[in-house]
């Protein structure tokens, strides 16, 4: 799909928000963690597939996003 | 009036065409709202790595979980019945050396074994069973001996129980019940 090119200031724009959006997704991944290991060191394993099923999912969000700030957006 | 295109408006020193200037110009660009734009891209570079981090940091704790539930402790013999009196303690190492457990007889029957580090700093804890309590010296923590839960002061997760058999008056450690050793 051909994305329509942007001004400068709207790439800014477009850039902080993907910006903002990777940064609370980060953030989610650092509380799995935290809550994970937290599990694992009281003894129950229930929680850590899930976690880091969820966790593979935000990664693989984060890197779609970076995809499209690195190939779409800053050309 | 003639409105400029914003994205025209930076001219390199040497007044030749973008396409015609050499690749790190791109990297250190001369006017501020694209040295902005570049900047979060680095800053979003950054985070999408550790966002890899984590997710190495995850498959890593999934691995021990599961190394722990293959792996089972051997069982071994930590005690016999004349050795320890009712109220009595005893310190070893189970299931590898290093790893200081703590058996207490409670009961003519009865025993209970933890895992000696207290879940909050690892300091040593020690039985107090005419309190039906483990402390922890270090910042007075308290578990139930019954149990292993933690009852006051920092810990919040409880110590880790072993398994224990009683045979032909010896006590066979057999295994980690809850926690990590």
């Amino acid at each position: 799909m051909n994305l329509p090119s942007f001004a400068r200031s709207q790439r800014l724009t477009i850039a902080a928000g993907i910006l903002c959006f990777v940064l609370i997704l980060v953030v989610l991944q650092l509380w799995l963690l935290t809550a994970t290991m937290e599990s694992f060191l009281s003894g129950s394993d229930a929680i850590v597939v899930p976690a880091a099923l969820a966790s593979i999912g935000c990664l693989a969000l984060n890197f779609g996003l970076l995809h499209f700030f690195l190939r779409k957006l800053d050309r | 009036m003639r409105v400029e295109d914003p994205d025209s408006i930076s001219k390199s020193p040497d007044g030749r065409p973008d396409a015609e200037q050499p690749a790190w110009r791109e990297q250190f660009p001369i006017d501020w709202p694209t040295d902005d734009f570049r900047s979060r891209r680095d800053f979003t570079k950054l985070l999408g790595l550790t966002s890899l981090a984590f997710v190495v940091g995850q498959i890593w704790i999934a691995f021990l979980a599961l190394k722990r539930r293959t792996l089972s402790a051997p069982e071994r013999e930590v005690a016999t019945l004349e050795e320890l009196p009712v109220g009595g303690s005893k310190v070893f190492d189970y299931p590898r050396a290093g790893a200081t457990c703590v058996l207490t007889r409670v009961g003519p029957d009865r025993f209970v074994a933890y895992g000696q580090k207290c879940t909050h700093l690892s300091c040593p804890v020690i039985p107090r069973p005419e309190k039906n309590c483990l402390q922890c010296p270090c910042h007075d923590g308290v578990f139930d001996l019954a149990t292993g839960e933690p009852l006051s002061g920092p810990p919040r997760r409880p110590l880790p129980r072993l398994k224990l058999e009683v045979r032909g008056g010896r006590v066979f450690a057999a295994g980690v019940e809850e926690g990590v050793l």
